[in-house]
């Protein structure tokens, strides 16, 4: 039975969202929104005791005692179902940082059109990791070597994958005792797939070890080569002011919005962008210019950089087709829905494919290869322009909000001591004393089961008021970035007395935006450094963190949370579990459930939970950083002892006529 | 920062770089770029560029590329909404602003506008132990006059390096700006004296300077009261931070351009704050914003954006205390409580004896002069005779704290008189042994140095001490000898020292006899000293109390070698060590002889791996050319090679003139410093220069071909008795020194002429 449906203020707490539900209501177009109010999901399925991994089934356990035809347990599907969604995710973060390694390489032969090293100095810091020789050498040199070290990550056999090195020694000696550290990055999918097919390893804490060894693949593998070297090509990431939402879409000139994840097309859209020759086309056309935005992680990686407006997270690329004011979506890899295109049959906008993995019916694809990148990005801006024509009726909801996101690891560094100072220190003091509660790191997507962007934002202002730091990435970043959260003003206004001193200290929001899904390694580095600071243990799990995914729908996001947790991490996941078993109808159904948090807390020291109600989420993310900031011995967290600091007095005398205002602030020198 | 703190940093780092550069052209147009630029009597160019950037700046031509880097380390200010952080943004500012500030110095030195003239100012300079009415030290009287300080040179960072090491002098504070009265100016010096704090004077407000403020008020400045005025702008206080990164250069074995080490190094050793007094202008913001990135925090007496989460300095970062919003019942207890809140931010280390005496006490008194004008009397020096002699008594014996007096007092004398007198210690302790009689017997100069107003100079029967007209205006009599003894024994030795009882003795009689008996003592003394040879004793010592300043550099003390900086022998480290077993005086036990010669013992060496944390890996008691001692940088003379000569030469911290090596002492102390083992280059105290083991593997005293005029002026009985020792009653009058050889030429012109035994002495490599 489908469920009520849903008004478009419960479907979503964005003004602009709420707006384009309606429209698509009069139009009479389907949302993912509507589709998820008309799709119950199947209970069997949600709960992982569906096996369809062969031909005998699929073999539906509902009953105690129950197992499948080869006789597996429910806890051996729920495993195998969990590693596989990993693996999964992990394959997607991993093919884009294999595609970024390709064109690193291609770049580093001079063979492409467009691009450059643009951050040698993070290219030499990235190499001296690996002992790359860097004195005396071109930066095209030390990228060839780079790149053949990192292509190599993929398909080695044996071993250890490079970037395991980077993590704090106690965590990789956790690793190598558990035998969990990755051989080589496609292998770990490969054997994850080789496992769980048909009367393979049928031992769930077994299966759920080598989860673990597929998801370091992920974020001490893909993701992190993804992030390095985006970073070294188009620059890492340094604050920016930016615009997020629907409202940045423009009325008068040709919108182009890029979709999906990977930088490598959407910087060269952006360069394509601002060529004189496409705005004097666009001019022709009748437009003003080309203006650019993003949804979802593509919109992360070029605001980071470049300030390009983000017209959305995942939801909003629906949304977007909807204004009626997009002349081309332009898409790469992964979260694009195949509804864009049906969709898009009701407008004028052309859904434009570009990666050679990556087609839908009915979609106009226009492949994207490196070597002719600058060209290709103006044929694609040219088809957009031509499209300019063809628009109809507009709505554009006026709702737009100012961000500053670009808070790399290497920006972190700097902004707490300059280029002199550069350290963690005064965010390892500020945690110590109790300024800082904690860090949370609110990340993953938009889920249209739940009134999207409510969990993440809720949760992230509440954490906020506890004094505890917050950074993001991919659509969560986005939804807070739509409220204001990511400004130096929120750092005043909307969070507790400590935090807003260590804010307005350093001038930065409360919320930090680290970019997209896979850059989700930043934090990692992020974590790692605090740790080699000092004064927070000498390990990631002793650190008052807590990872939160309150929207989660992918599978790269349970990748990512089983990386977290392997790196120390408590991970909560809002939302229903994958795993979560009918424990109510069948004893020990949630035996795998359990074990995600217990068992791997044991071995890791982190855990994975799912958690449905935020404001549970948000009373076992403060109790997890007051229970590790006893264990480091740190004081109680008490906000009573600070936000004495501030420009709050002065602001306020300065306000008084001069000679008051002197008296006031200076007192009177006495001759 | 904050973001009005940010900004007005930022603006004025934008103007005085500006400021800077354009100073720079015309400097380059006026004097040309080949022109030399150097701040006097130091060996680290301009320091503070030194340190940060590695750039050895000795034209004017080479500044411009320290202010290249300087724009660079620019940014704008914040925005007014929507702002990107500013923090690192600010120290950078900072940092620039500290660039170019050195550099206007530099520039201003070529334009001779640097010290700062201001008619009539005398300098309070020089150090002790010679006559005070002999000149007031920097080299002669009349270079201490009319010009305030500028930067302070090498000579007298090292000179302070023992006190700073050994915590005696906590740290620095740079004043910066004028207090809200005179009053309220001297108060805040006096309180910060009183906690032997370093006092760097610097900037104005309005016109008017915390210089202006005690000059009037008669507050003598300068080196001998820890109080140093360097100019009356704000720029001047960059001399504060480039004598910071001295101390990490000089102390940390650190080299310029380890800009990150350097700071850090400041950051956890340095206990220094900024006190900025009055209004708070762009420059002054600029400039804390480059004080802050060393760890040195600001405080204000005036409401400014306060800055209390931590991280690039230990505590607060800023933080403001509006003068009249401090509670007391007056400015005077105002003052006070701002200094305590200083201390309390940098976390700086104090130790104060309350000394129940009318005058102002600490160490900072420690080097005050009494000239002959300003003083009331004198015990000692040429017309009369003083002495003092601590003994030790039974427990039953003497009573704690009682201070008698025998014979008259002084109110008979008439100004600017003479009085015989004794100082007479008794203590008793369990802990108590005779051996540490000399050791508490040679506090008692540093004890009664620590009266403001009072000078005392030499010790046993040769003590001189002064007191002033202002001292004795405020009440202080002879009783109060007693009560500073009483009083600091107790504080400093209460380990050993149970009681103490102090008599003093003016009646010539009682006087006589009790001479007699410590002139005994003195003997006995001298020769169980003497007894006390290396073969002696079965133990050396260590000290490590340098390593809070040189991380890796150890002492190994024995009975015949003492620790380079002259301040700890063999029987202090041995009291040391009785009064806190878990110190930085640790016995060595000596083991087996290794090498006696060359002075290796299997105990040494593996105590200089462990206390060098493995820098070094062997340590010769008695060479100079194998595996020599480290220094620290506080030593008292550098003994070099002079390879031409077959021979070495001894340079003096005094000295600051050429000497044949074509170094003088600052450019030398830079390689003998920071806890490098570095063959025929060696840190030491001046009595090791006399005793037998004196690079005894090397050939001995002998060897010394050349020494500061200074060390044969001061030591002559002691270098006497050595040529005696050595067979060669003329020997003294043998070895060069400054007035007759200042290059090697020279010297080995003067050796052939005076026939000096090391002419035909082996090779000594």
């Amino acid at each position: 039975m489908p469920k009520d449906k849903r008004t478009p203020v419960e479907q979503s707490i964005d003004p602009a969202a709420q707006e384009m539900l309606i429209r698509a209501d009069e139009i009479g177009v389907s949302t993912a929104f509507s589709r998820a109010d008309a799709m119950t999901p199947c209970n069997i399925g949600a709960a992982g005791m569906c096996c369809k991994l062969c031909g005998m089934g699929p073999c539906r356990l509902t009953k105690e005692g129950q197992t499948g035809v080869c006789g597996a347990t429910i806890d051996t599907i729920q495993a195998r179902n969990f590693v596989r969604a990993v693996a999964a995710g992990a394959a997607a973060h991993s093919d884009h940082g294999r595609d970024m390694a390709f064109t690193l390489k291609a770049v580093a032969e001079g063979k492409t059109e467009g691009y450059m090293i643009r951050d040698v100095a993070k290219l030499r810091t990235v190499a001296a990791y690996y002992n790359i020789p860097i004195e005396g050498r071109s930066p095209t040199e030390i990228a060839n070597d780079l790149a053949d070290l990192y292509i190599a990550q993929f398909g080695q056999q044996r071993g250890h994958i490079a970037p395991i090195i980077r993590a704090p020694e106690k965590r990789q000696k956790i690793w190598q005792e558990q035998g969990v550290i990755p051989r080589g990055i496609d292998r770990e999918v490969v054997e994850s797939l080789h496992r769980t097919h048909i009367g393979d390893d049928q031992d769930p804490e077994h299966l759920l070890q080598h989860t673990i060894r597929t998801a370091l693949a992920d974020g001490w593998g893909g993701s992190m080569i993804a992030t390095d070297i985006s970073d070294i090509l188009f620059g890492t990431p340094a604050p920016i002011l930016g615009q997020a939402n629907l409202g940045v879409l423009k009325q008068d000139m040709v919108n182009v919005v890029v979709h999906g994840h990977e930088p490598t097309l959407s910087e060269m859209i952006v360069a394509a962008s601002q060529d004189p020759e496409i705005i004097e086309y666009a001019k022709q056309a009748g437009a003003k210019g080309v203006n650019l935005a993003g949804i979802c992680c593509t919109a992360n990686e070029i605001l980071m950089r470049q300030g390009i407006p983000a017209a959305g997270n995942f939801l909003h690329q629906e949304l977007s087709i909807l204004t009626g004011a997009v002349e081309a979506m332009v898409v790469d890899v992964q979260c694009i829905m195949q509804a864009l295109v049906k969709l898009a049959e009701n407008f004028h906008t052309l859904v434009i494919t570009t990666s050679p993995k990556v087609k839908i019916k009915g979609a106009t694809h226009i492949e994207f290869d490196e070597h002719h990148a600058l060209t290709i990005a103006k044929q694609i801006l040219r088809t957009a322009i031509d499209n300019f024509k063809n628009r109809g009726p507009v709505q554009i909801p006026n709702a737009r909000e100012n961000l500053i996101p670009g808070f790399s690891h290497e920006y972190i560094n700097y902004m707490l001591g300059g280029s002199y100072r550069a350290s963690f220190r005064p965010l390892n003091d500020a945690i110590m004393t109790g300024r800082i509660r904690g860090v949370a790191a609110i990340v993953g997507c938009n889920n249209p089961r739940s009134t999207q962007d409510y969990l993440h934002t809720y949760v992230v202002k509440e954490l906020l008021k506890q004094d505890v730091l917050v950074v993001q990435t991919g659509c969560g970043a986005i939804a807070s970035a739509k409220l204001g959260l990511l400004l130096g003003e929120a750092g005043l206004n909307q969070v507790g007395p400590g935090l807003r001193e260590v804010c307005e200290a350093v001038g930065i929001p409360p919320v930090l935006h680290m970019g997209s899904c896979v850059d989700n390694t930043r934090i990692l580095t992020v974590l790692t450094q605090m740790v080699e600071d000092g004064g927070l243990g000498d390990d990631i799990d002793q650190i008052p963190a807590v990872g939160l995914a309150p929207e989660w729908m992918s599978e790269k996001a349970l990748s990512i949370g089983a990386y977290c947790v392997a790196s120390g991490a408590y991970v909560i996941f809002g939302g229903s579990s994958p795993v979560s078993g009918m424990p109510d109808r069948m004893s020990d159904s949630d035996a795998v459930l359990h074990y995600l948090t217990e068992g791997w807390e044991k071995l890791y020291g982190g855990k994975m939970e799912f958690d449905v109600d935020p404001d549970s989420m948000i009373q076992k993310t403060l109790e997890h950083i007051d229970r590790k900031r006893a264990a480091l011995g740190l004081p109680a967290y008490d906000p009573e002892r600070f936000g004495r600091s501030g420009d709050a007095r002065i602001l306020e005398l300065e306000q008084l006529p001069l000679a008051e205002r002197r008296a006031a602030l200076y007192g009177v020198v006495e001759k | 920062m904050s973001r009005y703190v940010a900004t007005r940093a930022i603006r004025g780092s934008n103007a005085l770089v500006t400021e800077a550069e354009f100073m720079l052209r015309k400097a380059l147009a006026e004097k040309g770029p080949d022109t030399p630029v150097a701040f006097p009597n130091t060996a680290y160019y301009l320091p503070l560029i030194f340190g940060m950037t590695g750039q050895q700046v000795e034209t004017i031509g080479q500044l411009g590329s320290v202010l290249e880097h300087a724009r660079e380390l620019l940014h704008p200010i914040p925005a007014g909404r929507h702002w990107t952080p500013y923090l690192g943004e600010t120290l950078d500012s900072g940092m620039a602003t500290l660039l170019a500030a050195e550099t206007i110095e530099a520039i201003r030195f070529v334009y001779g506008l640097q010290p700062e003239p201001m008619p009539g100012f005398h300098l309070a300079g020089g150090t002790a132990f010679t006559s005070p009415d002999a000149g007031n030290g920097n080299g002669g009287s009349s270079k201490a006059d009319g010009h305030l300080n500028g930067p302070i040179d090498d000579i007298q960072l090292r000179s302070w390096g023992i006190q700073l090491v050994d915590g005696r002098m906590p740290g620095f504070a740079a004043i910066v700006g004028a207090a809200k009265s005179n009053e309220v100016a001297v108060k805040i010096v006096r309180e910060l004296q009183r906690r032997n704090i370093l006092c760097f004077l610097s900037g104005n407000v309005n016109g008017r300077s915390i210089i202006h403020q005690l000059v009037e008020e008669g507050v003598e400045l300068g080196y001998d009261t820890y109080t140093v005025p360097f100019g009356t702008d704000t720029l001047s206080a960059v001399y504060a931070l480039g004598f910071a990164v001295r101390s990490a250069l000089t102390f940390g074995g650190m080299k310029g351009g380890m800009a990150r080490d350097i700071l850090l190094y400041n950051k956890h050793r340095v206990f220094a704050f900024v006190l900025a007094l009055g209004e708070v202008d762009d420059l002054k913001y600029a400039a804390a914003a480059g004080a802050i990135s060393f760890g040195f925090p600001v405080i204000a007496d005036t409401i400014i954006p306060e800055i209390l989460p931590t991280g690039v300095t230990t505590y607060e970062h800023v933080v403001s205390m509006p003068f009249n919003e401090i509670d007391g019942k007056d400015d005077l207890e105002r003052a006070e409580r701002l200094v305590q809140k200083c201390i309390e931010v940098r976390g700086v280390k104090v130790r104060v004896a309350d000394v129940p005496v009318p005058v102002p006490y600490g160490s900072a008194f420690e080097g005050e002069v009494v000239r002959k004008t300003d003083m009331r009397i004198e015990f000692g020096g040429k017309n009369s005779r003083c002495f003092e002699y601590l003994t030790m008594a039974g427990l039953d014996d003497i009573v704690d704290g009682k201070v008698e007096i025998v014979g008259p007092g002084m109110e008979g004398v008439e100004a600017q008189g003479c009085l015989d007198m004794g100082i007479v210690v008794q203590v008793a302790g369990r802990a108590m042994q005779q051996d540490f009689e000399p050791v508490l017997e040679r506090q008692i100069h540093y004890f009664v140095n620590g009266a403001s107003g009072i000078q005392h100079i030499g010790q046993r029967d040769i003590a001189w001490i002064r007191i002033s007209n202002a001292a004795a205006d405020k009440g202080f009599n002879l009783e109060h000898f007693g009560k500073i003894l009483h009083a600091r024994f107790h504080a400093d030795f209460g380990a050993i020292v149970d009681k103490v009882q102090i008599t003093i003795y003016t009646d010539p009689d009682q006087l006589a006899a009790w001479l007699a008996r410590a002139r005994e003592a003195y003997d006995y003394r001298n020769k169980r000293l003497a007894d006390l040879t290396d073969h002696a004793v079965d133990e050396f010592y260590s000290c490590t109390l340098c390593q809070s300043f040189a991380p890796n550099h150890v002492c190994i003390v024995s009975p015949e070698r003492l620790g380079l900086c002259g301040a700890y022998n063999w029987l202090d480290c041995k009291a040391s060590y009785s009064i806190n077993p878990t110190g930085p005086n640790q016995p060595i036990k000596l083991g087996n002889v290794v090498d006696a010669t060359k002075g290796y013992w299997s105990g040494t060496n593996d105590y200089a791996k462990q206390g060098s944390h493995g820098v070094v890996n062997e340590v010769a008691m008695y060479s100079i050319m194998e595996n020599p001692m480290t220094a620290c940088g506080c030593f008292e003379c550098i003994v070099m090679l002079v390879p031409e000569a077959n021979g070495v030469m001894v340079v003096s911290r005094e000295d600051t003139t050429m000497t044949p090596a074509g170094m003088t002492f600052s450019t030398l102390a830079g390689i003998a410093g920071g806890g490098m083992q570095t063959p025929g280059v060696m840190g030491v105290g001046k009595y090791y220069l006399v005793s037998p083991k004196f690079i005894k593997a090397d050939g001995g005293f002998k060897r010394i071909v050349w020494m500061s005029g200074y060390l044969k002026d001061s030591m002559a009985d002691e270098l006497q008795a050595v040529a005696i020792r050595e067979g060669d009653p003329d020997l003294i009058s043998r070895i060069a020194d400054g007035s007759n050889a200042t290059t090697v030429d020279e010297l080995l012109a003067w050796m052939e002429e005076h026939n000096h035994p090391a002419l035909v002495m082996d090779p000594i490599f």
